[in-house]
């Protein structure tokens, strides 16, 4: 008996756990998200029918026929709590339905906002982690050295430039006067390079500071100046003691970047005409059109989860050390 | 340890060399500008139904309307070759383009015509649907429209974009569209919603080949960025353009600019069953504390496009060069307010049997120029002593409030040739019982006559002067009071040649382009 509950507190068990925990968590964030989106989306003033129609058929065309159109064919005339347990029914069968717009599915509309939100946060966080970590790996190998005070001013000039600025300036740079990359669109390599530029000054300041002030600390801890009096040469120190230990806050904070970064790249992508998850959402909200502002919601709030697990698996990776007593026991 | 060396400088070298690889890739569509052609616009695709669209794919030269017309709004053929009228004027038929080909290489039948047309009179909302149709036919390489009653302007009703012709293939089973597969110069090559559509000249058209076989059109959301895309090269021809940053470009002297003045009008959309406006001097006095110049100098940055009528010269049938202009004139507002019973009262608002003048009105953000108009006429009307509220909100309140009764003042824009025969939008507008975008509880018998003798045909030669008795009653009686006229501008890059742009904005006409030699 004793023996068997050994084997399940294995050190297997916390990737395992994580997971199960999360997959519970992602259960009960879509339910509640849908609900919600829902429920605000039916007390927003106005008549949705109309609104639909107006994202349908353009201010030239929205009329009264038209709204009664869309009221008839959505069935905009049953019980709200109908309409509702109909999109949780159809989300069980993970059937995201049609938008009440364009009619398209919803799946395959988000799919695309989403992986060219994601796509683009992706390669914002890259560009931001390559400048950022590395600035603050050697800005803290020398704390109050010039290259120490020159990331400081980094930091603080890369936070306190607004991002729709700083989009302009690049664009006015490297489009308008040099000539050598788009101002906006989608569709070609060169299109990610000026958004993800955009998107990455102002991280890679905080990835810096983030970064500087861990592998300062680190440098400062008793493993580390034990390993260098082992007789550990410098780089090696810095490879198998610093970066590892810089690993673990690093990832945390880059968790919380991501998700900030993702919801956070609608007036980057507006700017330069990114079709990302930024501009499906205040379209969805601007026409009530209710599946694809629920689906947007729901795949957001699905991502916080993700994000939050891939986190915990990637400190559990590089920082095995025990989290829970009954391991230790 | 030289395993980790060697996979840090790998990751390196592999950044490195993407980052070099996007610039190197940028810098060489700037080289080669000449292929494809790129059109940067607002408008973005959501749907691709017809009666939807917006007339993408006919501004495109994608799809085609059996019927054409040209800069004038006058009728030419299009899809159809001619037509002709049966003498009770009930039985139209248009004779199709021998050998025309769908971009699937089908041959355009008249069968599969008569079906585009069916479903596009199943749409509602869509002037064909508020046509008197009793049937749809094919008749051999011809289309029989039969009418329950005559209609006039018919032809012209079947240029407007929602009747564009599809091929079968284009409609599932329950004739939703899920592709486009028109018969015009350009076919779709790819298209990708809402923003991408890239066209190639269509091998099998029969007309002048197109000198620019590639397009790619791009819908960009924010005006600053389409400026910034047009200075900067990247795009051939933009759309859409603020005022402010045309007025840049045009100082900057490195582009040219197309323009033209659309049939489209900024107006006032008033109540005329409403307690304080039914009353026909104080929808005058109104008309008169609006300084349209200024607005149209300052806010517009174009002092031509001040309306002095309901119709833009663009109209030149409609427009009368005679008529009084509407115009400013404070004294002359109050003078007609006093005569309404309006005086000034303790706080300077206008004030009746203790009840002050106050409106709301209503209007929406997505053409920019309405809500800074919106604040500038609030402003005039203080100076009267006008008390109005402006609220913005979505471009559908103006036709909830105008059914539900609670609209007092709408400021939007209306286009009156979207049928090149600006009589089919204007007796919808104006009819006895009003419209969403038009009169609202307004009603006259001798305008609702005149619209009636024209569209039944029954009075050709009188047609002139017709609409010389339409603009005058409107100009009048000011159902709707017009603000401004609109100019349509497109930026062109001096790699480009010959772009002239149709105030019908039915078609963008880029198969008369040329790249510049």
């Amino acid at each position: 008996m004793t023996a068997s509950i050994t084997t399940r507190r294995a050190p297997a068990a916390p990737a395992a756990r994580v997971l199960r925990q999360r997959a519970v968590q992602a259960v009960g964030v879509v339910f509640l998200v849908s609900t919600a989106c829902f429920a605000i989306v039916q007390s927003l003033p106005g008549d949705i029918a109309y609104r639909i129609a107006a994202g349908r058929y353009g201010y030239d065309q929205v009329t009264a026929a038209s709204a009664d159109t869309v009221r008839a064919e959505l069935g905009l005339d049953r019980p709200a709590w109908q309409q509702l347990l109909d999109w949780l029914g159809d989300l069980i069968s993970l059937d995201l339905g049609n938008s009440l717009v364009t009619g398209a599915d919803v799946a395959g509309e988000l799919g695309l906002y989403f992986s060219s939100s994601l796509q683009l946060a992706a390669a914002a966080l890259v560009l931001a982690l390559a400048v950022g970590a590395t600035g603050g790996a050697l800005a803290a190998a020398r704390p109050g050295g010039a290259l120490d005070r020159i990331t400081t001013f980094w930091v603080s000039g890369a936070r306190a430039l607004p991002p729709f600025l700083l989009g302009l300036v690049l664009i006015l740079v490297f489009s308008v006067h040099l000539g050598v990359l788009p101002a906006a669109g989608h569709g070609e390599a060169s299109n990610f390079v000026l958004p993800a530029a955009t998107l990455a000054v102002g991280l890679s300041g905080l990835f810096a500071r983030v970064t500087r002030d861990a592998v300062a600390q680190i440098r400062q801890s008793e493993y580390v100046r034990f390993a260098a009096t082992k007789g550990l040469g410098g780089r090696l120190v810095f490879l198998r003691h610093v970066l590892r230990n810089t690993g673990v806050t690093l990832i945390a904070y880059v968790g919380v970047q991501m998700l900030i970064l993702i919801e956070g790249v609608i007036v980057v992508e507006s700017l330069f005409a990114w079709p990302g998850l930024g501009h499906a959402l205040v379209h969805a909200i601007f026409w009530r059109d209710i599946p694809m502002i629920q689906a947007t919601a729901v795949a957001l709030a699905l991502l916080v989860v993700v994000l939050n697990t891939v986190v915990d698996l990637g400190s559990l990776a590089i920082d095995p050390r025990p989290r829970r007593r009954e391991v230790v026991l | 340890m030289a395993w980790r060396k060697m996979r840090a400088a790998g990751a390196s070298a592999a950044a490195v060399l993407m980052m070099a690889g996007c610039a190197g890739e940028g810098a060489q569509d700037n080289q080669q500008p000449h292929q494809p052609l790129k059109v940067v616009g607002q408008f973005e695709l959501h749907s691709l139904d017809p009666s939807t669209s917006g007339g993408f794919f006919t501004r495109l030269q994608v799809a085609e309307t059996l019927v054409d017309a040209d800069p004038q709004g006058v009728l030419r053929p299009g899809l159809a070759t001619g037509w002709d009228t049966s003498p009770d004027g009930l039985t139209w038929a248009f004779r199709l383009r021998p050998d025309a080909h769908f971009h699937d290489g089908t041959p355009v039948t008249a069968a599969s015509v008569a079906a585009a047309l069916d479903t596009a009179r199943g749409k509602a909302g869509t002037p064909l649907s508020e046509v008197p149709v009793r049937a749809i036919t094919a008749d051999g390489q011809a289309v029989k429209v039969a009418l329950a009653k005559p209609f006039a302007p018919l032809a012209a009703v079947l240029a407007h974009t929602s009747t564009q012709i599809l091929a079968p293939s284009s409609y599932t089973v329950d004739r939703k569209v899920t592709e486009i597969v028109g018969s015009g110069p350009y076919r779709i090559k790819r298209l990708e919603q809402p923003a991408n559509i890239e066209l190639a000249a269509f091998e099998q058209w029969q007309g002048q080949k197109p000198a620019i076989t590639e397009v790619k059109y791009q819908a960009v959301g924010r005006s600053e960025s389409r400026a910034l895309m047009a200075e900067s090269g990247q795009s051939d021809v933009t759309f859409g353009m603020d005022p402010t940053s045309l007025q840049r470009l045009k100082q900057a002297g490195e582009v040219d600019i197309a323009d033209v003045t659309l049939p489209r009008t900024i107006l006032l959309k008033v109540n005329a069953g409403h307690e304080i406006l039914g009353d026909v001097r104080v929808r005058r006095a109104l008309s008169m504390a609006l300084d349209r110049e200024s607005m149209a100098t300052a806010l517009l940055r174009d002092p031509e496009m001040a309306a002095t009528q309901l119709f833009p010269p663009s109209l030149p049938q409609w427009h009368q060069k005679s008529i009084t202009a509407l115009s400013h004139d404070p004294s002359g507002a109050r003078e007609l307010l006093a005569r309404a019973g309006w005086s000034p009262g303790p706080g300077g608002t206008l004030e009746r049997n203790g009840k002050k003048f106050t409106v709301t009105l209503r209007t929406f953000p997505d053409r920019p120029e309405l809500p800074i108009l919106a604040t500038a006429i609030q402003a005039k009307l203080k100076e009267l002593g006008i008390a109005l509220e402006v609220k913005i909100g979505n471009s559908s309140e103006i036709p909830a409030g105008h059914q539900d009764g609670s609209l007092e003042l709408g400021l939007y824009a209306r286009n009156y040739a979207l049928v090149p025969d600006a009589m089919v939008t204007l007796a919808d507008d104006f009819g006895p019982d009003g419209a969403d975008h038009g009169a609202m509880g307004w009603n006259s018998p001798a305008l609702t006559s005149t619209l009636n003798t024209m569209a039944s045909g029954s009075d050709t030669d009188g047609s002139a002067e017709g609409r010389r008795q339409v603009t005058e009653i409107l100009q009048s009686e000011l159902p709707v009071i017009p603000v401004a006229w609109y100019r349509q501008s497109a930026v062109v890059s001096q790699r480009v040649d010959g772009l002239v742009l149709d105030p019908l904005e039915r078609s963008w006409r880029l198969t008369d382009l040329t790249w510049t030699k």
